[in-house]
């Protein structure tokens, strides 16, 4: 069983060597598969420049605001949604016609109503996380334990401003925390698609980059991606189990 | 003796159904013990919903003839499972109920830890509600419903799902309860030997070849406490009991 801790290490090193092996054994050019052995180099290129820590921050500030934006406004739709069954049935065919349509469909809109600007970033990350938190808030919220309901309401907490914070928000913090969670990963994809149209941040770097056929550039940014989204979901799941301790 | 609430001529039915419970009159007197006994689908949960104004009855009224006291609540329930929020440690699960009382902060705090002393798990506030057993979460669930000193406390079978030892020292723990905060109980079961060693009366409901249920019996139990479980005259009341159910089970109409 103890040999299993390596066998993680172990298929990254497998990876990493392989990967290496492949352009350096003239398989395939440098030029489009980067070996992993140039990308430190390229990396401090970045960095000394000071174009990484730029694109770094202008992509976090979008990232925050659109996720923000989008996450409060889908957990606050599906949650009322769930309670005020007269909104429900409002909202019913609304959802239907918007939710399948997916957040990038919405670039050319996004840039002829916002232009090439940080708003536009913002308004498609938004609309990339909006349906995932709607859904499951609405869906946790409507799960709440009924007689959890009937136990407010036998002591006095009657009517569904009174039931919302002791009771609908609490009893339904784990399913709409777990929204939340794979909001934090849509947005990163919604982030760099945004950038990608021209947007400054990572993915207008990675544009730039690949169109002068800096291969090593581009595969910082993806790790940067890579690294920056494993950091927030850590950071999300630590703030998660702080607050749901309560859940053993 | 004055009565603490008069239910007068109640029926209880949902939507354009046939009635739950066609008529129900009883008037509870000041500190009584009375227990509702009836088969399962009786609508003895029902009627405590309907007293305690969660359900509005279809016809009949609850009145409570006391003076009003805004510090305290006319009814309290006791649920047949705990009820517990998770989320809360025990002494938020006690504050829950007095949040909507006109009671300072540190009042309120006061009553729910003396709620808690009632039921001997004082020093248990800061646990959560994972970290109890069953009888402690239902002494819980009992310490909630005292500290808002209902005029009328509701238990609707509170110890069912407790196994026999629990049982037999919550329903100790209950009339020692009763007797010290001198509060008014209301105690369904479907469980006669509960019913006859707890109550001062005894409510047999049963629906008699009608549709709806209604008052089949309706008893005293003028034995002296402590009652002794091993004692004729307790087995006596039991039996009385049990064939008041039994007739109404044979004539076929037990629900």
């Amino acid at each position: 069983m103890s040999n299993r801790r390596w066998l993680a290490p172990l298929g990254l090193l497998v990876f990493l060597l392989g990967w290496e092996a492949v352009p350096r054994l003239g398989l395939v050019s440098s030029l489009l598969l980067p070996p992993p052995s140039s990308l430190p180099a390229a990396f401090w290129r970045e960095i000394s420049g000071g174009w990484w820590l730029t694109a770094t921050l202008d992509s976090l500030g979008h990232y925050s605001v659109g996720l923000v934006l989008g996450t409060g406004i889908g957990v606050a739709l599906g949650v009322a949604a769930a309670l005020w069954s007269d909104l429900d049935s409002f909202l019913s065919w609304i959802v239907r016609l918007l939710r399948p349509v997916p957040g990038l469909a919405w670039v050319p809109f996004a840039i002829v109503w916002f232009g090439i600007s940080e708003a536009a970033a913002t308004f498609i990350i938004v609309i990339g996380v909006l349906w995932i938190n709607f859904y499951a808030s609405y869906g946790a919220a409507k799960a709440v334990d009924k007689d959890l309901i009937e136990l407010a309401e036998s002591f006095g907490h009657k009517g569904v401003w009174r039931q919302l914070l002791p009771i609908v928000l609490p009893a339904s913090a784990s399913g709409i925390l777990s929204g939340v969670r794979t909001g934090l990963g849509q947005a990163w994809m919604a982030v760099v698609a945004a950038e990608l149209f021209g947007i400054p941040g990572l993915g207008q770097r990675m544009m730039q980059a690949s169109s002068l056929l800096a291969t090593d550039v581009v595969v910082v940014y993806m790790i940067t991606i890579a690294v920056l989204y494993g950091l927030t979901d850590i950071l999300f799941v630590w703030l998660r189990d702080r607050l749901l301790s309560w859940q053993r | 003796m004055a009565t603490v609430v008069d239910i007068a001529d109640l029926a209880i039915g949902f939507d354009n159904g046939p009635p739950v419970l066609a008529s129900f009159t009883a008037g509870l007197e000041a500190r009584s013990f009375t227990a509702i006994v009836g088969p399962s689908g009786v609508g003895k949960s029902t009627l405590l919903r309907v007293i305690a104004g969660l359900l509005a009855p279809r016809q009949g009224t609850v009145s409570t003839p006391f003076e009003a006291d805004p510090t305290r609540r006319p009814f309290a329930l006791v649920f047949q499972e705990a009820r517990l929020l998770p989320w809360r440690p025990i002494l938020g699960n006690v504050l829950f109920g007095l949040e909507h009382l006109p009671l300072s902060a540190s009042e309120r705090r006061r009553r729910a830890l003396e709620a808690l002393e009632l039921v001997g798990l004082a020093d248990y506030a800061h646990r959560w509600p994972y970290q109890l057993s069953g009888g402690q979460r239902q002494r819980v669930n009992l310490a909630r419903a005292l500290a808002v000193q209902p005029a009328l406390l509701l238990l609707d079978e509170p110890f069912s799902a407790l196994d026999a030892i629990t049982r037999h020292t919550l329903q100790g723990e209950l009339l020692r309860l009763w007797q010290a905060t001198h509060t008014t109980i209301l105690f369904v079961t479907h469980d006669l030997d509960e019913a006859v060693y707890l109550a001062d009366r005894v409510i047999v409901l049963g629906s008699n070849g009608q549709p709806g249920a209604r008052i089949i019996r309706d008893f005293l139990v003028p034995l002296e406490r402590p009652r002794d479980r091993s004692s004729v005259g307790f087995s006596d009341h039991v039996g009385q009991v049990r064939s008041a159910l039994s007739e109404i089970m044979t004539n076929g109409a037990g629900i």
